[in-house]
């Protein structure tokens, strides 16, 4: 474990920061009252190679290590989470599972336009009646002839509505349950493929979620990712980058939070001085510095891990899990100091705090992140 | 946490060592507040009171990380033997090393280091805890001596250390800077220990009060100048709160460990207690907590090992180390409940003992000060 980045990783830092305060911070407030991110932002993010942050430069990706991956992403994500989890969907769930589990012809298909940002990608694994319980998935694959008859309904799906290509998974042999799933892609426009209204949101309300169904919807069987009713490993192993990402989401936040509540308590005059004067508010914001600390070390080792391909299952659980509870704790606290004000949406940390909540929630929940490691503890 | 192999193997050799040699003593060193000579030989003998300087003072010259790992391992299994060779490192021997003139390191660091001899650091007294610039201990320059008034108290190894670093106000005009530090030894004449002090937890570890009454002290004790004592007993401190998060860290670890171990043997419904949700759970939180302490208190050891800034770090390492620290034992024991609550099980002493941890070498509300200094510079 090397607690020191490389030169090259602060440098990509540095630029993922400039452009996040000047491209994405002011415009983060207009994303959430809007519900919307613009697809020019796609082209220009794009165009600056975070289309294709983990991306080979053969398919037209910037080629970066994981922590710096992991870096850009905690940047991103203390202006603009929305945004953020947009891209970190994008790059480490589609692009990522193409790019490990697919074919060569799958990969010169679709990678060179998701890095491109003609196309934005979608993942889809949570249903209705499952969600923690990822294994129970009941949206089926049949095989008949060259095409996959795909049936079924899937919820919570991030960029549903902006994506153009979603990585889906199947149930391909339902009386096998999870070790039956199949992982399947999925282009927008299929005959059969309905994508719903966009979802009302608390927070990382800029994000586009929504459900999509199928209805006898035919899908070629050369778009399979991998094996058949061997996938559920798919979506396990980019379980842990993904977590590690709502990690460096729950760390970003929870920065731009503390930072906040530092700026205001030094302006904020009460009894005759600022506020920052007052033990209280020194305090919290200690307690909060403390825990933004450790939750970035914590995220931190489990990258480093997942770069030297050292198996994280355990760590990016416990990173994933201190990281966004500690992210909520924080945000409650800037609120906090903010007062009255801090309700207010002229106040970035009103935002702050509902964008936080979700860290608790996806890419498993707290209470599977601990089962995770209990089960871990019982090895 | 994944670290490099020497550092594993370090801790492999520490912990199987610990494990043998102290853990057997660790409940009766408790139960009768009986300071473990035995433990501590045999602690010298491994090199592990000599961490902090280099081999020309007998020191084994290791690292800081290193030296966490050690106190870490300790407090796995006891805390009274942690604190004991915490205080002796960090509070004795490092103020000697970094402020001493060459004829004082070369004098005192030797047989402290060989562990011939205990150190102790005199800072705290009745009036002045964690506002330790109120220092009221005084020592007045008469000719080639300074004469020494006042006393100390909650001094961890008082009554079996020989060598002494205290401080005392030789400029009561100047504040903080009129504090100075000296070097006293045992027995030197005007200087007596008080009564031992009876403990909620590391009742193992010694603690005592210092007196000095018209205590002459020869002119050449004077630590570095006059008027830098509370400078360099700040620059102490922040080095020490690493060695104390440690011990947190590794009662915490003691407690898990011995925590996970009951629940899976237990069987309570029919079924071992760890197939509980409720069990699960919380092993999972403590083991969270443990995991994020261990990072806040090597990262803080890696900075000061790479020569960087870390006053912010070590404070939060302190600060996190020590109350998950409680968070942890307190769990423990309601994961073994009565048997937990008994001294059949050490896990009641494990919680006694990281209390302490809250509260010496800086309060977790002097942390939060310092954490606080640093953000808002």
């Amino acid at each position: 474990m090397d607690f020191e980045l490389t030169e090259d990783q602060k440098m990509i830092k540095e630029a993922a920061r400039e452009f996040a305060s000047e491209r994405l911070a002011p415009k983060a407030q207009e994303f959430d009252e809007k519900e919307e991110i613009p697809r020019d932002l796609y082209k220009e993010l794009a165009e600056l190679g975070y289309m294709g942050m983990l991306m080979p430069e053969e398919y037209g990706g910037s080629g970066l290590d994981f922590i710096s991956y992991i870096l850009v992403m905690e940047e991103f994500a203390r202006a603009c989470a929305a945004l953020q989890i947009s891209l970190s969907v994008h790059n480490s769930l589609v692009c990522d599972a193409i790019f490990k589990f697919g074919t060569e012809e799958q990969k010169k298909k679709y990678l060179p336009k998701l890095t491109r940002g003609e196309f934005i990608g979608a993942y889809s694994l949570t249903e209705p009646q499952a969600g923690t319980d990822a294994g129970s998935i009941k949206t089926n694959a049949v095989l008949k002839g060259s095409n996959y008859l795909v049936n079924g309904t899937k919820t919570f799906v991030t960029n549903a509505g902006i994506a153009d290509l979603f990585v889906l998974f199947v149930s391909t042999s339902p009386e096998a349950k999870s070790k039956g799933i199949s992982c399947i892609l999925i282009e927008k426009g299929l005959k059969g493929f309905k994508v719903g209204t966009k979802e009302k949101k608390m927070g990382i309300r800029g994000s586009d979620t929504r459900e999509i169904s199928f209805e006898d919807c035919l899908v070629p069987k050369e778009n399979l990712i991998g094996e058949e009713n061997k996938d559920f490993r798919i979506a396990l192993e980019l379980l842990d980058s993904g977590r590690i990402g709502v990690g460096a989401q729950a760390v970003g936040i929870a920065q731009s939070a503390m930072n906040e509540a530092l700026k205001y308590s030094k302006e904020r005059v009460q009894f005759g001085q600022p506020i920052c004067n007052f033990q209280a508010i020194q305090f919290k914001l200690a307690s909060m510095a403390t825990q933004i600390e450790a939750a970035r070390l914590l995220v931190h080792h489990a990258a480093w891990l997942k770069q030297n391909n050292i198996r994280c299952t355990k760590e990016a659980s416990m990173a994933k899990l201190f990281a966004s509870e500690a992210a909520n704790y924080v945000v409650n606290e800037a609120v906090q100091i903010h007062g009255g004000y801090g309700y207010m949406k002229e106040y970035a940390v009103e935002r702050y705090f509902r964008d936080a909540r979700v860290t608790e929630i996806y890419e498993g929940t707290s209470e599977a992140q601990r089962m995770v490691i209990s089960r871990d503890l019982l090895k | 946490m994944y670290l490099d192999k020497k550092y594993e193997d370090f801790r492999k050799e520490i912990r199987e060592f610990a494990e043998k040699e102290i853990e057997p003593k660790a409940q009766e060193a408790d139960e009768k507040a009986q300071f473990p000579y035995e433990n501590i030989k045999k602690v010298a003998q491994l090199g592990l009171l000599g961490m902090v300087v280099p081999p020309e003072y007998s020191g084994t010259g290791i690292d800081t990380l290193k030296y966490a790992i050690a106190v870490e391992e300790l407090s796995r299994v006891c805390g009274s033997t942690g604190i004991t060779v915490a205080a002796h490192n960090s509070l004795a021997i490092s103020p000697l090393y970094l402020f001493g003139s060459e004829e004082q390191k070369k004098k005192y660091i030797p047989p402290l280091a060989k562990g011939e001899k205990l150190g102790a650091f005199g800072l705290t007294e009745p009036d002045a805890g964690s506002d330790a610039g109120g220092t009221k201990t005084t020592a007045v320059l008469k000719g080639d001596s300074y004469v020494i008034n006042g006393s100390k108290c909650f001094i961890t190894n008082a009554s079996v250390a020989e060598t002494f670093v205290i401080t005392a106000v030789t400029d009561k005009t100047k504040g903080t800077k009129g504090i100075s530090s000296f070097v006293l030894e045992k027995g030197m004449k005007g200087f007596t220990v008080g009564k031992k002090e009876n403990k909620m937890g590391i009742r193992g570890s010694d603690t005592a009060t210092l007196h000095f009454e018209d205590l002459k002290v020869p002119r050449e004790n004077l630590l570095g100048k006059e008027g830098e004592g509370f400078k360099q007993f700040l620059v102490t401190l922040d080095s020490g709160r690493i060695s104390i998060g440690a011990m947190a860290l590794g009662i915490a670890q003691g407690a898990f460990e011995k925590a996970l171990k009951y629940a899976k043997e237990t069987i309570q419904f029919e079924k071992p207690l760890i197939e509980s949700q409720a069990i699960q759970f919380k092993l999972a939180d403590m083991a969270t907590q443990i995991e994020a302490a261990r990072h806040l208190i090597y990262h803080a050891a890696f900075l000061e090992d790479r020569g960087q800034k870390y006053v912010k770090e070590s404070a939060m390492a302190k600060l996190f180390a020590s109350e998950i620290g409680r968070f942890v034992t307190y769990e423990a024991i309601q994961i073994f409940g009565e048997y937990g609550y008994s001294r059949r099980y050490p896990v009641e002493r494990y919680l006694r003992d990281v209390k302490l941890c809250e509260i010496g070498e800086g309060t977790s509300e002097i942390q939060r000060l310092v954490i606080f200094r640093e953000l808002i510079k």
